[in-house]
Protein backbone atom coordinates (compact mmCIF):
# COMPACT_ATOMS: atom_id res chain seq x y z
CA UNK A 1 0.00 0.00 0.00
CA UNK A 2 3.08 1.98 0.01
CA UNK A 3 2.97 4.96 -2.70
CA UNK A 4 6.79 4.68 -4.32
CA UNK A 5 5.76 6.89 -7.45
CA UNK A 6 4.08 10.19 -7.20
CA UNK A 7 4.05 13.07 -9.61
CA UNK A 8 4.43 16.04 -6.89
CA UNK A 9 5.55 14.15 -3.86
CA UNK A 10 8.24 12.56 -2.85
CA UNK A 11 8.11 10.86 0.95
CA UNK A 12 11.34 11.13 2.97
CA UNK A 13 10.67 8.54 5.64
CA UNK A 14 13.30 7.53 8.58
CA UNK A 15 14.81 4.14 9.04
CA UNK A 16 12.92 1.08 8.78
CA UNK A 17 12.40 -0.60 12.10
CA UNK A 18 10.48 -3.41 13.42
CA UNK A 19 7.63 -4.06 15.99
CA UNK A 20 4.85 -6.06 17.29
CA UNK A 21 1.52 -5.80 16.71
CA UNK A 22 -0.63 -8.72 18.63
CA UNK A 23 2.53 -10.41 18.99
CA UNK A 24 3.24 -10.11 14.84
CA UNK A 25 6.30 -8.91 13.98
CA UNK A 26 6.11 -5.85 11.92
CA UNK A 27 8.29 -3.40 9.57
CA UNK A 28 7.93 0.30 9.80
CA UNK A 29 9.46 3.40 9.35
CA UNK A 30 10.65 5.07 12.26
CA UNK A 31 8.62 8.85 13.33
CA UNK A 32 5.55 8.10 10.93
CA UNK A 33 2.23 7.48 12.64
CA UNK A 34 1.50 3.80 13.98
CA UNK A 35 -1.54 4.11 11.93
CA UNK A 36 0.12 4.64 8.84
CA UNK A 37 2.14 1.59 9.44
CA UNK A 38 -0.31 -0.70 10.29
CA UNK A 39 -2.16 0.40 7.11
CA UNK A 40 0.42 0.09 4.74
CA UNK A 41 0.88 -3.48 6.66
CA UNK A 42 -3.03 -4.35 5.36
CA UNK A 43 -4.40 -3.25 8.62
CA UNK A 44 -7.40 -1.87 9.28
CA UNK A 45 -9.16 -2.56 12.31
CA UNK A 46 -7.51 -0.68 15.18
CA UNK A 47 -10.20 -1.35 17.76
CA UNK A 48 -13.53 -2.44 18.37
CA UNK A 49 -16.41 -0.71 20.23
CA UNK A 50 -17.26 -1.33 23.59
CA UNK A 51 -20.83 -2.97 23.97
CA UNK A 52 -21.07 -4.79 20.31
CA UNK A 53 -17.54 -4.87 19.41
CA UNK A 54 -18.16 -3.96 16.02
CA UNK A 55 -14.47 -3.28 14.17
CA UNK A 56 -13.15 0.54 14.23
CA UNK A 57 -10.62 1.88 12.11
CA UNK A 58 -9.15 5.26 12.00
CA UNK A 59 -11.92 8.04 11.06
CA UNK A 60 -9.95 11.70 11.10
CA UNK A 61 -6.21 10.92 11.33
CA UNK A 62 -5.10 14.26 13.00
CA UNK A 63 -5.68 12.63 16.68
CA UNK A 64 -9.44 14.11 17.37
CA UNK A 65 -11.74 11.37 16.93
CA UNK A 66 -11.03 8.45 19.14
CA UNK A 67 -11.80 5.70 16.75
CA UNK A 68 -7.99 4.58 16.59
CA UNK A 69 -7.05 4.08 20.73
CA UNK A 70 -5.28 0.82 21.31
CA UNK A 71 -2.48 0.00 23.70
CA UNK A 72 1.30 1.13 23.29
CA UNK A 73 4.32 -0.53 25.01
CA UNK A 74 1.22 -1.21 27.70
CA UNK A 75 -0.44 2.26 27.77
CA UNK A 76 -3.82 1.86 26.87
CA UNK A 77 -6.01 4.76 25.02
CA UNK A 78 -3.12 5.58 22.64
CA UNK A 79 -4.41 7.45 19.25
CA UNK A 80 -2.19 5.40 17.26
CA UNK A 81 -2.49 8.28 13.98
CA UNK A 82 -0.62 10.54 15.61
CA UNK A 83 1.98 8.31 17.89
CA UNK A 84 5.19 7.91 16.36
CA UNK A 85 6.37 4.85 15.51
CA UNK A 86 9.55 3.76 17.39
CA UNK A 87 11.85 0.61 16.83
CA UNK A 88 10.55 -2.42 19.23
CA UNK A 89 7.28 -0.81 19.85
CA UNK A 90 4.70 -3.48 21.26
CA UNK A 91 1.41 -2.50 19.55
CA UNK A 92 -1.63 -4.52 20.82
CA UNK A 93 -5.57 -4.52 20.43
CA UNK A 94 -7.41 -3.08 23.29
CA UNK A 95 -9.31 -5.22 25.75
CA UNK A 96 -11.91 -2.64 27.40
CA UNK A 97 -11.52 0.79 28.42
CA UNK A 98 -7.83 0.56 30.06
CA UNK A 99 -6.77 1.99 33.45
CA UNK A 100 -5.53 5.09 34.25
CA UNK A 101 -2.34 4.97 36.02
CA UNK B 1 4.29 29.79 34.51
CA UNK B 2 5.27 31.22 31.04
CA UNK B 3 4.31 34.98 30.79
CA UNK B 4 3.20 36.57 27.38
CA UNK B 5 1.11 39.04 25.62
CA UNK B 6 -0.05 37.08 23.05
CA UNK B 7 -0.91 33.14 23.02
CA UNK B 8 -1.90 31.87 19.84
CA UNK B 9 -2.91 28.46 19.51
CA UNK B 10 -3.01 26.90 16.30
CA UNK B 11 -0.27 26.62 14.00
CA UNK B 12 -2.15 26.01 10.67
CA UNK B 13 -2.70 29.29 8.09
CA UNK B 14 -4.80 31.33 10.47
CA UNK B 15 -2.17 30.97 13.81
CA UNK B 16 0.75 31.18 11.89
CA UNK B 17 -0.66 34.73 10.11
CA UNK B 18 -2.25 35.82 13.51
CA UNK B 19 1.08 35.47 15.24
CA UNK B 20 3.35 36.79 12.73
CA UNK B 21 0.64 40.06 12.49
CA UNK B 22 1.43 40.29 16.29
CA UNK B 23 4.88 40.16 16.35
CA UNK B 24 4.91 42.92 13.55
CA UNK B 25 3.66 45.24 15.85
CA UNK B 26 6.08 44.76 19.00
CA UNK B 27 4.16 42.32 20.60
CA UNK B 28 5.75 39.10 22.66
CA UNK B 29 4.09 36.22 21.36
CA UNK B 30 3.90 32.19 22.31
CA UNK B 31 2.46 29.77 19.35
CA UNK B 32 1.21 26.54 20.81
CA UNK B 33 0.21 23.60 18.42
CA UNK B 34 -0.40 20.27 19.50
CA UNK B 35 1.71 18.54 16.07
CA UNK B 36 5.07 18.06 15.76
CA UNK B 37 4.78 20.23 12.42
CA UNK B 38 3.62 24.06 11.47
CA UNK B 39 1.09 24.88 8.37
CA UNK B 40 -1.82 22.63 9.78
CA UNK B 41 -3.98 20.93 7.25
CA UNK B 42 -1.92 22.76 4.62
CA UNK B 43 0.76 20.10 4.70
CA UNK B 44 -1.59 17.91 2.62
CA UNK B 45 -2.91 19.88 0.29
CA UNK B 46 -0.81 18.96 -2.93
CA UNK B 47 -2.88 21.28 -5.33
CA UNK B 48 -2.82 24.71 -6.23
CA UNK B 49 -4.90 27.12 -4.59
CA UNK B 50 -7.01 29.44 -6.10
CA UNK B 51 -7.71 33.07 -4.45
CA UNK B 52 -5.77 36.78 -4.64
CA UNK B 53 -1.91 36.65 -4.62
CA UNK B 54 -1.63 38.59 -1.01
CA UNK B 55 -2.87 34.66 -0.20
CA UNK B 56 -0.25 33.23 -2.32
CA UNK B 57 -2.93 31.82 -4.77
CA UNK B 58 -1.07 29.85 -7.78
CA UNK B 59 0.94 27.94 -4.99
CA UNK B 60 0.67 24.63 -3.75
CA UNK B 61 -0.26 24.39 0.15
CA UNK B 62 2.25 22.43 1.07
CA UNK B 63 4.54 25.38 -0.09
CA UNK B 64 2.40 28.13 1.46
CA UNK B 65 2.89 26.25 4.43
CA UNK B 66 6.75 26.36 4.49
CA UNK B 67 6.33 29.87 3.62
CA UNK B 68 4.20 30.76 6.93
CA UNK B 69 6.40 28.83 8.79
CA UNK B 70 9.44 30.73 7.88
CA UNK B 71 7.94 33.81 8.51
CA UNK B 72 6.83 32.80 11.81
CA UNK B 73 10.42 31.66 12.82
CA UNK B 74 12.15 34.80 11.19
CA UNK B 75 10.37 37.04 14.10
CA UNK B 76 12.29 37.05 17.49
CA UNK B 77 9.89 37.89 19.77
CA UNK B 78 7.27 34.72 18.55
CA UNK B 79 8.06 31.63 20.61
CA UNK B 80 6.72 28.13 19.17
CA UNK B 81 5.94 25.83 21.57
CA UNK B 82 5.07 22.55 19.23
CA UNK B 83 3.25 18.92 20.33
CA UNK B 84 1.65 21.35 22.91
CA UNK B 85 -2.42 20.40 23.35
CA UNK B 86 -3.81 23.35 25.28
CA UNK B 87 -6.79 21.99 27.65
CA UNK B 88 -8.39 24.90 29.29
CA UNK B 89 -8.28 28.52 29.01
CA UNK B 90 -9.43 30.05 32.70
CA UNK B 91 -10.82 32.99 34.32
CA UNK B 92 -7.67 34.47 35.45
CA UNK B 93 -6.22 33.96 31.76
CA UNK B 94 -4.63 31.35 32.24
CA UNK B 95 -4.17 28.64 30.32
CA UNK B 96 -3.45 25.19 30.69
CA UNK B 97 -1.66 22.82 28.24
CA UNK B 98 -0.29 19.16 28.01
CA UNK B 99 3.53 19.49 26.40
CA UNK B 100 5.66 16.14 26.31
CA UNK B 101 3.99 14.23 28.92
CA UNK B 102 3.98 17.55 31.26
CA UNK B 103 1.24 19.98 32.45
CA UNK B 104 2.29 23.30 31.56
CA UNK B 105 0.93 26.87 32.47
CA UNK B 106 0.95 30.36 30.39
CA UNK B 107 -0.48 33.46 31.67
CA UNK B 108 -1.48 35.48 28.15
CA UNK B 109 -2.71 39.15 28.22
CA UNK B 110 -4.76 38.08 25.26
CA UNK B 111 -5.61 34.46 23.46
CA UNK B 112 -5.98 34.04 20.03
CA UNK B 113 -7.97 30.85 19.27
CA UNK B 114 -7.15 29.33 15.39
CA UNK B 115 -7.55 25.75 16.18
CA UNK B 116 -9.60 24.81 13.20
CA UNK B 117 -12.14 22.31 12.35
CA UNK B 118 -12.86 18.71 11.81
CA UNK B 119 -14.26 16.12 9.33
CA UNK B 120 -17.94 15.44 9.35
CA UNK B 121 -19.26 12.34 9.73
CA UNK B 122 -22.52 10.94 7.70
CA UNK B 123 -25.68 8.80 9.21
CA UNK B 124 -25.45 5.14 6.86
CA UNK B 125 -25.90 1.74 7.91
CA UNK B 126 -22.17 0.27 8.78
CA UNK B 127 -21.33 3.93 8.69
CA UNK B 128 -18.65 2.96 11.42
CA UNK B 129 -16.67 0.05 9.47
CA UNK B 130 -13.13 0.35 9.18
CA UNK B 131 -12.66 1.64 5.62
CA UNK B 132 -14.84 4.73 6.47
CA UNK B 133 -12.52 7.82 6.42
CA UNK B 134 -13.06 11.35 6.43
CA UNK B 135 -11.10 13.11 3.34
CA UNK B 136 -9.04 14.99 5.67
CA UNK B 137 -7.46 11.26 6.92
CA UNK B 138 -7.27 10.32 3.40
CA UNK B 139 -5.36 13.26 2.36
CA UNK B 140 -3.06 12.95 5.67
CA UNK B 141 -2.25 9.16 5.10
CA UNK B 142 -1.69 9.50 1.54
CA UNK B 143 -0.35 13.00 0.67
CA UNK B 144 1.81 13.15 4.75
CA UNK B 145 2.40 9.49 4.86
CA UNK B 146 3.02 8.08 1.68
CA UNK B 147 0.73 4.84 2.06
CA UNK B 148 -2.39 4.16 -0.09
CA UNK B 149 -5.92 4.51 1.82
CA UNK B 150 -7.25 1.47 -0.44
CA UNK B 151 -7.75 0.35 -3.84
CA UNK B 152 -10.73 1.30 -5.13
CA UNK B 153 -13.06 4.53 -3.18
CA UNK B 154 -16.88 5.62 -3.49
CA UNK B 155 -16.24 9.60 -2.72
CA UNK B 156 -19.15 11.00 -1.07
CA UNK B 157 -19.16 14.62 -1.44
CA UNK B 158 -18.85 16.86 -4.78
CA UNK B 159 -17.89 19.74 -2.92
CA UNK B 160 -14.12 21.45 -3.65
CA UNK B 161 -12.85 18.62 -0.78
CA UNK B 162 -14.26 15.61 -2.38
CA UNK B 163 -13.45 17.05 -6.14
CA UNK B 164 -9.64 17.83 -5.24
CA UNK B 165 -9.17 14.87 -3.31
CA UNK B 166 -10.50 12.37 -5.71
CA UNK B 167 -8.12 13.91 -8.05
CA UNK B 168 -5.44 13.47 -5.49
CA UNK B 169 -6.25 9.64 -5.14
CA UNK B 170 -5.99 9.44 -8.92
CA UNK B 171 -2.23 10.45 -8.44
CA UNK B 172 -1.57 8.17 -5.89
CA UNK B 173 -2.11 5.68 -8.41
CA UNK B 174 -5.92 4.80 -6.31
CA UNK B 175 -9.07 3.78 -8.33
CA UNK B 176 -11.82 6.01 -7.59
CA UNK B 177 -15.17 4.12 -8.33
CA UNK B 178 -17.52 7.05 -8.49
CA UNK B 179 -18.33 10.79 -6.61
CA UNK B 180 -21.86 10.91 -5.14
CA UNK B 181 -23.19 14.17 -3.78
CA UNK B 182 -26.84 14.89 -2.65
CA UNK B 183 -27.25 17.83 -3.49
CA UNK B 184 -28.80 18.58 -7.59
CA UNK B 185 -25.47 20.60 -8.33
CA UNK B 186 -21.62 20.44 -8.30
CA UNK B 187 -20.76 22.38 -5.19
CA UNK B 188 -17.09 22.50 -5.96
CA UNK B 189 -15.20 24.58 -8.59
CA UNK B 190 -16.00 23.18 -12.12
CA UNK B 191 -12.71 23.06 -13.59
CA UNK B 192 -12.23 20.30 -10.70
CA UNK B 193 -15.24 18.69 -11.66
CA UNK B 194 -13.59 18.75 -15.46
CA UNK B 195 -10.64 17.26 -14.09
CA UNK B 196 -11.57 13.98 -12.36
CA UNK B 197 -14.58 13.97 -15.23
CA UNK B 198 -12.00 14.05 -17.97
CA UNK B 199 -9.86 11.42 -15.67
CA UNK B 200 -13.49 8.80 -16.11
CA UNK B 201 -14.59 9.71 -12.86
CA UNK B 202 -18.37 9.60 -12.86
CA UNK B 203 -20.38 12.35 -10.24
CA UNK B 204 -23.49 11.26 -8.99
CA UNK B 205 -25.84 14.40 -8.47
CA UNK B 206 -28.67 14.22 -6.59
CA UNK B 207 -27.41 10.75 -5.27
CA UNK B 208 -26.50 9.41 -1.75
CA UNK B 209 -24.55 6.43 -0.25
CA UNK B 210 -27.16 3.97 1.18
CA UNK B 211 -25.49 1.96 2.99
CA UNK B 212 -21.72 0.41 3.36
CA UNK B 213 -21.60 -3.29 3.18
CA UNK B 214 -19.17 -5.52 5.02
CA UNK B 215 -17.71 -7.53 7.95
CA UNK B 216 -14.83 -6.32 9.23
CA UNK B 217 -14.15 -3.93 7.05
CA UNK B 218 -15.55 -1.95 4.07
CA UNK B 219 -16.22 -4.23 1.00
CA UNK B 220 -18.79 -2.41 -1.00
CA UNK B 221 -21.09 0.55 -0.94
CA UNK B 222 -25.32 1.28 -2.61
CA UNK B 223 -25.74 4.43 -3.22
CA UNK B 224 -29.11 5.47 -4.35
CA UNK B 225 -31.14 8.63 -5.70
CA UNK B 226 -32.87 11.51 -4.16
CA UNK B 227 -36.16 13.19 -5.45
CA UNK B 228 -36.51 16.70 -5.72
CA UNK B 229 -37.44 16.84 -1.89
CA UNK B 230 -34.66 14.78 -1.26
CA UNK B 231 -36.38 11.72 -0.25
CA UNK B 232 -34.37 8.20 -1.67
CA UNK B 233 -36.01 6.72 -4.26
CA UNK B 234 -36.35 2.70 -4.21
CA UNK B 235 -35.20 0.81 -7.30
CA UNK B 236 -32.63 3.34 -8.10
CA UNK B 237 -29.66 1.17 -5.67
CA UNK B 238 -26.19 1.04 -7.51
CA UNK B 239 -23.77 -1.43 -6.04
CA UNK B 240 -19.61 -0.52 -5.94
CA UNK B 241 -17.22 -2.92 -4.89
CA UNK B 242 -15.06 -0.75 -3.13
CA UNK B 243 -12.17 -1.23 0.05
CA UNK B 244 -13.02 2.50 1.25
CA UNK B 245 -15.84 5.37 1.60
CA UNK B 246 -14.32 8.69 1.43
CA UNK B 247 -16.40 11.30 3.30
CA UNK B 248 -16.28 14.96 2.07
CA UNK B 249 -18.96 16.01 3.68
CA UNK B 250 -17.79 19.57 4.90
CA UNK B 251 -16.04 20.24 8.54
CA UNK B 252 -17.12 21.32 11.92
CA UNK B 253 -15.16 24.13 13.68
CA UNK B 254 -13.47 22.94 16.84
CA UNK B 255 -15.50 24.78 19.63
CA UNK B 256 -14.13 22.96 22.29
CA UNK B 257 -11.92 25.55 23.97
CA UNK B 258 -14.16 28.47 23.36
CA UNK B 259 -17.33 26.63 25.02
CA UNK B 260 -14.72 25.60 27.98
CA UNK B 261 -13.66 29.03 28.11
CA UNK B 262 -17.54 30.63 28.37
CA UNK B 263 -17.46 32.48 25.37
CA UNK B 264 -20.78 33.26 24.03
CA UNK B 265 -21.51 30.60 21.66
CA UNK B 266 -24.16 30.35 18.28
CA UNK B 267 -25.05 27.19 15.68
CA UNK B 268 -24.63 28.75 12.52
CA UNK B 269 -25.52 26.37 9.81
CA UNK B 270 -23.62 28.39 7.27
CA UNK B 271 -20.16 28.34 9.23
CA UNK B 272 -20.06 24.78 9.62
CA UNK B 273 -21.73 24.56 13.20
CA UNK B 274 -21.24 25.99 16.88
CA UNK B 275 -18.84 29.19 16.73
CA UNK B 276 -18.33 32.26 19.44
CA UNK B 277 -20.09 35.01 18.45
CA UNK B 278 -17.87 37.77 18.06
CA UNK B 279 -17.01 41.51 16.65
CA UNK B 280 -15.89 42.89 13.23
CA UNK B 281 -12.44 42.64 14.69
CA UNK B 282 -12.98 39.03 15.41
CA UNK B 283 -12.95 39.64 19.39
CA UNK B 284 -15.53 37.58 21.09
CA UNK B 285 -17.66 37.78 24.42
CA UNK B 286 -14.99 37.55 26.13
CA UNK B 287 -12.29 40.44 25.77
CA UNK B 288 -9.44 38.66 26.09
CA UNK B 289 -9.92 35.83 23.15
CA UNK B 290 -10.21 36.10 19.67
CA UNK B 291 -11.00 33.82 17.09
CA UNK B 292 -9.37 33.35 13.51
CA UNK B 293 -9.70 30.66 10.89
CA UNK B 294 -11.75 27.39 10.63
CA UNK B 295 -12.77 27.52 14.38
CA UNK B 296 -14.74 31.29 13.84
CA UNK B 297 -16.24 29.29 10.81
CA UNK B 298 -15.42 26.82 7.74
CA UNK B 299 -13.98 28.65 4.76
CA UNK B 300 -10.97 28.13 3.01
CA UNK B 301 -7.13 28.59 3.82
CA UNK B 302 -7.19 32.25 2.09
CA UNK B 303 -9.67 33.66 4.76
CA UNK B 304 -8.25 31.91 7.37
CA UNK B 305 -4.88 33.93 6.50
CA UNK B 306 -6.89 37.09 6.18
CA UNK B 307 -8.61 36.32 9.60
CA UNK B 308 -5.41 35.57 11.34
CA UNK B 309 -3.80 38.70 10.06
CA UNK B 310 -6.67 40.86 11.30
CA UNK B 311 -6.89 38.94 15.08
CA UNK B 312 -3.04 39.43 15.12
CA UNK B 313 -3.83 42.46 14.45
CA UNK B 314 -6.69 43.27 16.90
CA UNK B 315 -5.64 41.57 19.45
CA UNK B 316 -1.55 43.99 19.44
CA UNK B 317 -3.68 46.96 18.99
CA UNK B 318 -6.07 46.45 22.00
CA UNK B 319 -2.96 46.00 24.34
CA UNK B 320 -1.90 49.72 22.96
CA UNK B 321 0.41 48.62 20.58
CA UNK B 322 0.63 49.54 16.95
CA UNK B 323 0.07 52.87 15.61
CA UNK B 324 -2.03 54.85 12.65
CA UNK B 325 -0.25 51.90 10.10
CA UNK B 326 -1.75 49.23 12.16
CA UNK B 327 -5.16 51.14 11.22
CA UNK B 328 -4.61 51.07 8.01
CA UNK B 329 -3.43 47.21 7.97
CA UNK B 330 -6.32 46.14 10.11
CA UNK B 331 -8.87 48.47 7.22
CA UNK B 332 -6.75 46.18 4.07
CA UNK B 333 -7.30 43.34 6.09
CA UNK B 334 -11.28 43.60 6.12
CA UNK B 335 -11.37 45.02 2.74
CA UNK B 336 -9.45 41.55 1.83
CA UNK B 337 -11.75 39.58 3.56
CA UNK B 338 -14.89 41.28 2.19
CA UNK B 339 -13.51 40.99 -1.84
CA UNK B 340 -12.38 36.84 -0.70
CA UNK B 341 -16.14 36.52 -0.27
CA UNK B 342 -17.93 38.68 -2.10
CA UNK B 343 -19.83 37.20 -5.32
CA UNK B 344 -22.47 34.53 -5.20
CA UNK B 345 -19.09 31.81 -3.73
CA UNK B 346 -19.43 34.05 -0.66
CA UNK B 347 -23.48 34.47 -0.02
CA UNK B 348 -23.74 31.85 2.41
CA UNK B 349 -20.59 32.72 4.31
CA UNK B 350 -21.78 36.18 4.41
CA UNK B 351 -25.60 35.14 5.68
CA UNK B 352 -23.64 32.99 8.77
CA UNK B 353 -21.48 36.37 9.60
CA UNK B 354 -24.13 38.72 9.58
CA UNK B 355 -25.82 36.06 12.22
CA UNK B 356 -22.81 35.96 14.81
CA UNK B 357 -21.58 39.31 14.72
CA UNK B 358 -24.64 40.90 15.65
CA UNK B 359 -25.50 40.70 19.46
CA UNK B 360 -21.75 40.79 21.39
CA UNK B 361 -23.06 41.42 24.73
CA UNK B 362 -21.10 42.81 27.59
CA UNK B 363 -22.59 40.81 30.35
CA UNK B 364 -21.96 37.38 27.82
Amino acid sequence: MRITDHPILQFEKGPKVTFTFDGQQLEGYEGEPIAAALHAAGIRTLSHSHVKKRPRGFFCAIGACSSCLMTVDGVPNVRVCVEKLRAGMRVETQQGKGVLR
Amino acid sequence: MINTQIAVIGGGPAGLRAAVAAAQLGAQVLLLDESDHLGGQLIKQTHKFFGSQQQFAGSRGIAIAKKLEAAARSQENIAILQEATVLGIYEDGVLLAEHKGRVIKVRAQRIIVAVGACERMLAFPNNDLPGVYGAGAVQTLMNVHGVRPGRRVLMVGAGNIGLIVTYQLLQAGVEVAAIVEAAPTIGGYLVHAAKVRRAGVPIYTSHTIKEAHGEEAVEGATIWQLDANRQPVAGTERHFAVDVICLAVGLSPLSDLLWQAGCQMKYVPELGGTVAVRDAHLCTSNPRIYVAGDVAGVEEASSAMVEGQLAGLSAALSLGLGGKEAQEQLAEAKAQLSALRAGPVGEKIRAGLAWVEKGVTADA
